[in-house]
C-alpha cells in the first residue's frame, strides 16, 4: 500500500461522478474541486510551455455528432496540454451516416482501446444513455436541449473570477431559454454555488415548468438588467426550431437585443457572457460584445482550463 | 502509533543555518542562482533559509514549484492527486537552480520536479537541498547536494517534520507503525 506513505496534503477525494454528463450529478463538492483544480490548469495554460505529462498513457474520443467551433477545438488543446492521445470523429464523416448505432460505433472505438469518450449529439440525454451502455468515461459536450456542463462549469468560474463568490448574486440569461441546454446547466450551476437566476425572453422560448425550478420570469430586459450582477446572452437556435416562436428576428431584437443605449440607461456595471457562437445585433451588438464590461474571451480561454480540471479528476478514476 | 523525536527546534535552526552557509560558500552573490521549493513541504523549509540569506544581505529570488502534473505516480492511487500553486516569476534560463524540499525518499519527486523545471527555459545545473535524507528508501539515482542530516529508516516508518507555522513546533518525529 504505496498511498500510506504519501503525504496527506498531496491527496484529495475523488469526484463524486465517474462521467461527467450534466451538473445535476454533480455536488457542491465536486464543482469547487473542479473551480480549484482549473486555478493550476490556468497557470499552467499561461506557461511558455503549456503541456504536462498527466495524461499521457490516455486516449480520448472527440464523437461530435453536432456542429462545434470552441467546444471541440477546446476540448482538444485541454487532451494535449495534458499529454492524452487524441481521436476526433464527427458524424459526416463517419459511418453514422451508414447506419450504424451510437452503441455500436462506440463500442468499435472502445475495442480500439480508448479510456474517455467526449460526446456531443444533438439528442437530449444521449449522454446518459451511453454511459449506462457502454463500458467507459464519458463526458457530454452537449446533448441536445439537455445540458452543456462545461460551459455552465466555464461560465461560472469565469463570472466568479470577476465578482467573487455566487452566493446571493443575482445572475440573469436572456433569450432562447426553452432550446438552450446552456441555459438548463447553467441554472442547476449557479443555483448550487447559491446565487439567484432570473430568465428572460419571448413567453414563447421559456419552458412552461421553468417556475418549478425556482427560476423567476421577466419579460422586461431593461427590468430584468436592473436587477442582475452578471447576465448570459443566449443566442436564438434556429437550428432547433421546427415552427416559428416570434414575429421578426427585427421585433425580437427591439424587445430582447442588448445594446450600448440600454446598457448605458440602467446605471450599474454588470458582466456580461456569451456562450457563442454571437449572432451579432441580434442577441447582443458588436459594440457591447466587444466592450469592457463583456468576458466573452475569458470564457473561452477559462475554458480550457475548465477541460483540463474535469478530464484530471475524471481520469483518476478510469 | 509511537513517534520519536529526531530532531527538536535548536537543533532544526542549527542545521538551517549550516545549510545556508553552505549556499553561501558555493553561490557567492546568488546572481547566477535561484532557490525553487518544491510544493507544499518545501516552501517553509525554503523561507526559512531565505530569512538567513537576507539577514546576511543576500539578494536571492525564491520560486515555489508545484510538481502535481508531472508525478508518475497519477492513476495509481485510489484518489486524485491534489494541485498546489507554482509561482516562478523569473527566468531560469542558464541559472544555476537549487530545488528544496524537506524529506528525500524515494526520489520520485524529485524526478517529477526536474521534469516540471523543463517549462520554465533550460538552468544551466541543478542542484539537490534536503532537511532530511532517508538514504537507504531510494527508488531513482538522486542524492542531495546539501543535507540536514541522514536518517536510516524502513520502509513502513514515517518521518514527519513539523514546522511552527503549521503546527506550532519546529520538530522532526520518526513514526512507526506497528501493525503492519
Amino acid at each position: 500500500m504505496r498511498i500510506l506513505y504519501i503525504w496527506k496534503e498531496i491527496i484529495m477525494s475523488n469526484l463524486s461522478v465517474n462521467h461527467l454528463l450534466g451538473i445535476k450529478y454533480l455536488s457542491l463538492k465536486d464543482i469547487e474541486q473542479i473551480f480549484e483544480t482549473t486555478d493550476h490548469f490556468k497557470e499552467v495554460i499561461n506557461r511558455k510551455i503549456k503541456k504536462v505529462p498527466s495524461l499521457r498513457d490516455l486516449t480520448i474520443a472527440n464523437l461530435f455528432f453536432e456542429n462545434s467551433t470552441r467546444t471541440k477545438i477546446s476540448f482538444e488543446l485541454a487532451q494535449k496540454r495534458l499529454s492524452a492521445d487524441v481521436v476526433n470523429l464527427s458524424s459526416s464523416a463517419s459511418s453514422v451516416s451508414k447506419g450504424e448505432t451510437l452503441i455500436d460505433t462506440v463500442n468499435n472505438i472502445l475495442s480500439m482501446k480508448v479510456d474517455m469518450i467526449v460526446l456531443r449529439h444533438p439528442s437530449p440525454g444521449a449522454s446518459v444513455f451511453l454511459s449506462k451502455n457502454v463500458n467507459s468515461c464519458i463526458i457530454n459536450a452537449g446533448d441536445g436541449t439537455h445540458e452543456h456542463p462545461t460551459q455552465a462549469l466555464l461560465d461560472a468560474y469565469s463570472l466568479n473570477q470577476k465578482i467573487g463568490s455566487l452566493k446571493n448574486k443575482n445572475i440573469l440569461i436572456v433569450g432562447d431559454i426553452l432550446h438552450s441546454r446552456v441555459a438548463m446547466s447553467n441554472i442547476y450551476a449557479y443555483q448550487m454555488l447559491g446565487a439567484n437566476v432570473k430568465v428572460c425572453g419571448p413567453k414563447s422560448l421559456i419552458p412552461k415548468y421553468i417556475e418549478s425550478f425556482d427560476v423567476s420570469i421577466e419579460t422586461n430586459l431593461i427590468k430584468a438588467l436592473k436587477w442582475c450582477d452578471g447576465v448570459n446572452m443566449l443566442r436564438i437556435q434556429n437550428e432547433r426550431m421546427s415552427e416559428s416562436y416570434f414575429p421578426t428576428v427585427r421585433e425580437y431584437v427591439q424587445q430582447f437585443g442588448l445594446n450600448k443605449k440600454i446598457l448605458d440607461s440602467i446605471e450599474k456595471e454588470i458582466i456580461i457572457m456569451h456562450p457563442g457562437p454571437i449572432n451579432r445585433g441580434v442577441e447582443i451588438t458588436s459594440e457591447v460584445a466587444d466592450s469592457e464590461q463583456a468576458i466573452i474571451l475569458d470564457q473561452v480561454e477559462n475554458g480550457v482550463a475548465i477541460r483540463m480540471a474535469i478530464m484530471y479528476l475524471l481520469a483518476s478514476k478510469i | 502509533m509511537p513517534l520519536k523525536k529526531i530532531l527538536n527546534a535548536e537543533q532544526i535552526s542549527s542545521i538551517i543555518s549550516r545549510l545556508a552557509f553552505q549556499l553561501i560558500e558555493e553561490h557567492n552573490d546568488f546572481s547566477n542562482t535561484v532557490i525553487l521549493a518544491i510544493q507544499p513541504r518545501g516552501v517553509l523549509l525554503a523561507k526559512r533559509i531565505l530569512e538567513i540569506l537576507i539577514e546576511q544581505s543576500y539578494k536571492v529570488d525564491l520560486g515555489v514549484l508545484d510538481i502535481t502534473f508531472f508525478r508518475d505516480d497519477f492513476r495509481r492511487n485510489e484518489k486524485s492527486l491534489k494541485a498546489n500553486k507554482t509561482n516562478i516569476n523569473f527566468s531560469i534560463e542558464n541559472k544555476t537552480v537549487v530545488l528544496v524540499d524537506d524529506v528525500l525518499f524515494t526520489g520520485r519527486s524529485i524526478r517529477a520536479a526536474l521534469d516540471a523545471l523543463q517549462s520554465y527555459g533550460r538552468p544551466i545545473s541543478v542542484q539537490l537541498l534536503n532537511l532530511i535524507d532517508r538514504r537507504f528508501s531510494r527508488e531513482l539515482p538522486i542524492q542531495p547536494d546539501y543535507c540536514g542530516i541522514q536518517v536510516d529508516s524502513r520502509l513502513n516508518q514515517k518521518v514527519v517534520v513539523k514546522w511552527m507555522e503549521d503546527d506550532d513546533e519546529d520538530s522532526v518525529y520518526l513514526e512507526r507503525n506497528y501493525n503492519e
